[in-house]
């Protein structure tokens, strides 16, 4: 290597050295503020001091954390059940059929997945009122669809139309019914995609705050956004800093591990669902 | 037994014709072969007969049934695709079993028919792989078995071999051969670009250009008596020599068609036309020359064995007279009394 | 009606379709139409959180409307003539503004350097998704703490490095609060850029590069002349989601900067409204305006985007 390939090598990943720095630090120094305890709080350090499980202890053992994990992996769960069961079909029938208005309802679909949630905040709020579900986790579920079901039905849809029409035609020939080529011959194709989407919805799901905040009012209804964003201390001085830390980690450790897993599959689907258009 | 029929069909894609009204008998365990240059319409005119396409207009006869809106699994048709279009998360055998197993047969059948499909086209050791672990050859002869199995009246091909390399797509198109052969009660439509294909495999070739029907007939009815310029043009190979002008002239007629195959080199003085080689290809078993003889294409000359012919030589050429065709401005044969 | 045995392939699969198209457009009629209707609906009563069948119809009365003082005065109410929602549009406006600005740049920045060739190239890949999947809630406590004026590391840094003299109460104080929510969101969502980007960036053919090198092109040449315009289209659609995302930004603001009149956003004053303060109808036609906004930035990203609807291009 001559010099100038050694300057612009080590320029190179210096850049990405202060990327990655940029990016891991918050969460970095989330876990070591969340092994201090006391008045090792308030002493500022770079680098790990301390290893003291009390804040986990503490936020498991207390209130209702656990009881707001439960609820918040039920819901995500149920929500993005329920959305990848409605969108299967539906995106099957956006992506392969071809129908009078297809253009203007796939148009309609991406609209709403822009909504901006507060805008449906009274309604919903009336129509969680009405349905007697205020305060327990189906308010969420309903709630949740109206950003997981547009998502997971654009994505699929576009997905579907990258699969060879002769597939599908070889089965017409073989007399499957639009049903059975969904289950038996387009579904077994569809594993990936409905993973990335399932997981991409999972995500959503689970760090929704707005909904949760606003259909809740119990701690123990409450998802972990909500938890998080409310623990407080006996006043304004004094945040429970340590605890909060400790949840954070808690809950966001399960979400790394998935993005370092799916790494591939979350890029494609965040690509799929914003590029191919 | 079944033979198709076509009555004044048409099909219009978003205001575009691609079918116009064409009307076309199969007969009952004939192999027909539809062929065409791209865009003239013999794709959609499989799909047609498939059913995965709606007519537009006319109607179409299976059996003597109408069958317009019948929907393709209820036609007694089987499809080998271009893309074969195996299922790629079923073995093999689950690919030929699948439109048994929709169409409820029993175990027994639907076992007894996938292994006679295999050990016809020598599929009995591949039939727990994936099409994935198969070669190009191997799925084609999956995706024919899987029509097989399915005992079809009329059997249709989308250009089956244009996957395969140069080798295999012999060997496919003599297996194809013989299993027209085997099952003669079978009616076999097949689509393909390619005029070798269609000359080796048809009883009778439909040509057809924009839409519309060209000629049908027999591949030596076409090859000795072309309905028209453009089916001389593209039966045969190398192509014709279509010579125009004083040439022509001499013949009365405004397109003289000669086959390079029908153009001798013969003795100054036996010739109707000379000219220089501007060209040579040796195919080994044959020698194309290239004559330039005056007239606007150089005219290719067919001679068997070796000739050693330089570039620049000067050669005498005589049709047979008996081998001419001859075209009138409408691009129509002249038959001469 | 014919019986399913005559329908021809074309009329039997668009009966299909219907059925399962049913479903998915009852479900999203039920949480994204019909809710809105009722919210627009409730922007014209005077319906309270704690009588929702109760209100009466008052028309434009909670967007604009006046009254003559005896004294001749005219006194205008209503939304319109609300300061306060004034000071969350032009917060909301800015946020979106800046936030979407630097976010492009640095996401464009971060996707080529992702883009060239090195050593361990798909942990960096995963690791700068971390911010993305930290859930927003997570990442504003994680930086308040970093922030806090008190203990937090940043005015440690800032103070060891010489660039403050004394701390900073980043999120309490009225000029640096939207920096604050400025930096994490940028923090949080460049990698979402990035990796639409690098996307983009992907699809360039190579050799395209290659022949730019063999004709000496000066590399930041190739970029405006070449990378740029290729990965633009990918960047714009990405903008134009970032920016409808910006513009009904909520939790990062709610949590941050709780009661800032800095960072207050149309999403928080519209909430505030319907929930806490018991405005439920003014509250109602806050997010109503927003939803005219946003409706107002889909329309132009269909436009600009000019998408396949029909996927009949390819």
């Amino acid at each position: 290597m001559d010099l100038p390939t050694i300057v612009k090598r080590t320029a190179l990943y210096f850049a990405v050295a202060v990327v990655v720095v940029i990016a891991v630090f918050p969460f970095y120094y989330a876990i070591i503020t969340s092994f201090k305890t006391g008045t090792q709080l308030f002493e500022v350090n770079y680098f790990p001091t301390s290893f003291n499980l009390e804040n986990y202890q503490s936020v498991l053992g207390g209130r209702h954390f656990i009881r707001n994990i439960g609820n918040s992996i039920f819901i995500s769960f149920v929500t993005v059940v329920a959305a990848l069961f409605l969108a299967i079909t539906a995106s099957y029938a956006l992506a392969r059929v071809k129908f009078k208005g297809r253009g203007l309802l796939l148009m309609t679909i991406l609209g709403i997945s822009m909504f901006p949630q507060i805008a449906v905040l009274a309604g919903l709020f009336e129509l969680v009122r009405f349905l007697g579900i205020y305060n327990t986790p189906w308010a969420m579920i309903l709630s949740y669809t109206i950003f997981t079901l547009p998502f997971t039905v654009w994505v699929l849809t576009t997905f579907m139309r990258g699969l060879p029409i002769e597939i599908e035609e070889a089965a017409i020939v073989d007399g499957a019914t639009p049903w059975i080529i969904i289950t038996k011959v387009f579904m077994p194709l569809m594993w990936p995609a409905l993973v990335t989407t399932g997981l991409l919805a999972f995500i959503g799901a689970w760090n929704e705050f707005l909904f949760a905040l606003t259909f809740t009012v119990s701690e123990t209804t409450r998802t972990v956004p909500v938890a998080i964003a409310l623990i407080s201390g006996m006043s304004q001085h004094e945040t429970p800093w340590g605890a909060i830390m400790a949840a954070s980690v808690i809950v966001t450790v399960p979400l790394v591990l998935l993005v370092f897993v799916f790494q591939r599959k979350i890029v494609s689907g965040l690509t799929a669902g914003g590029v191919k258009g | 037994m079944a033979n198709i029929q076509f009555k004044k069909l048409s099909k219009t894609y978003d205001n575009v014709k691609v079918i116009k009204s064409v009307d076309l008998e199969i007969r009952s365990g004939e192999f027909m072969v539809f062929v065409g240059p791209s865009g003239c319409g013999k794709s959609t005119l499989l799909r047609l007969i498939s059913g995965l396409e709606e007519i537009t207009s006319g109607d179409m006869y299976i059996d003597e049934q109408r069958v317009n809106n019948v929907i393709p699994s209820k036609r007694g048709i089987s499809m080998v695709f271009q893309s074969y279009a195996l299922y790629p998360h079923m073995n093999v055998y689950d690919n030929m079993a699948f439109g048994l197993k929709l169409a409820k047969s029993s175990k027994e059948e639907i076992e007894q028919a996938v292994l006679n499909a295999a050990k016809m086209l020598q599929l009995d050791e591949l039939l727990d792989r994936l099409p994935k672990q198969l070669s190009g050859g191997q799925r084609q002869r999956v995706a024919i078995g899987r029509a097989i199995v399915r005992k079809p009246k009329v059997f249709l091909f989308d250009e089956p071999l244009s996957n395969l390399d140069a080798a295999l797509r012999v060997q496919t198109r003599l297996e194809i051969a013989k299993l027209h052969h085997d099952m003669k009660n079978v009616t076999m439509v097949y689509v393909t670009h390619d005029q070798v294909e269609a000359m080796t495999l048809a009883d009778r070739i439909c040509v057809l250009r924009d839409g519309r029907i060209e000629q049908v007939g027999t591949p030596a009815e076409l090859y000795e008596s072309p309905a028209s310029l453009f089916v001389a043009g593209f039966i045969g190979s190398p192509q014709m020599n279509f010579i125009n002008g004083d040439i022509a002239a001499q013949y009365q007629c405004h397109t003289l068609g000669a086959r390079p195959e029908h153009i001798e080199v013969v003795a100054e003085e036996d010739a109707l036309w000379s000219g220089t080689v501007i060209h040579t290809e040796d195919l080994g078993s044959d020698n194309h020359l290239f004559v330039e003889i005056g007239a606007k294409q150089p005219v290719v000359v067919r001679c068997n064995g070796k000739l050693n012919t330089d570039i620049g030589t000067r050669v005498h050429l005589a049709p047979m007279a008996s081998q001419l065709h001859f075209f009138d401005e409408n691009e129509l044969p002249i038959r001469q009394s | 009606m014919l019986a399913s045995s005559e329908l021809s392939l074309q009329q039997q699969r668009a009966r299909s379709a219907f059925w399962f198209l049913a479903p998915m457009l009852i479900m999203l009629f039920c949480v994204a139409a019909w809710p809105l209707l009722r919210s627009i609906y409730f922007s014209f009563t005077d319906t309270s959180l704690t009588d929702l069948y109760g209100g009466q119809w008052v028309g434009f009365d909670n967007y604009l409307s006046y009254r003559e003082l005896s004294s001749g005065r005219i006194l205008w109410r209503g939304t319109l003539a609300d300061p306060a929602w004034w000071n969350a549009v032009w917060n909301t406006v800015r946020f979106a503004f800046v936030s979407v600005s630097i976010e492009a740049i640095l996401g464009v920045l971060v996707a080529l350097l992702l883009n060239a060739e090195f050593k361990g190239r798909s942990i960096v890949r995963a690791a700068i998704l971390i911010p993305w999947a930290i859930p927003t809630i997570v990442s504003a406590k994680m930086w308040a703490w970093m922030l806090n004026d008190q203990f937090g590391i940043i005015n440690d840094l800032f103070l060891t490095l010489g660039l403050i003299d004394h701390k900073v109460a980043w999120t309490a104080n009225i000029d640096t609060a939207m920096i604050s929510v400025l930096v994490v969101d940028i923090w949080k969502t460049t990698p979402f850029m990035a990796l639409l980007c690098l996307a983009g960036l992907q699809m360039v053919p190579k050799d395209i590069y290659e022949a730019a090198k063999v004709d000496g092109v000066h590399p930041i040449k190739v970029f405006f002349k070449i990378t740029l315009p290729l990965i633009r289209p990918t960047l714009m659609v990405a903008i134009i989601f970032r920016m409808l995302d910006a513009l009904r930004i909520f939790d990062l603001v709610y949590v941050l900067t709780p009661n800032s009149k800095a960072t207050k956003t149309m999403s928080v004053i519209s909430r505030e409204n319907l929930i806490e303060f018991d405005k439920f109808a003014y509250g109602s036609a806050q997010s109503s305006l927003l939803f005219a906004i946003i409706a107002i930035f889909v329309a132009l990203y269909i436009w600009l985007g000019k998408l396949d609807l029909n996927g009949e291009k390819n």
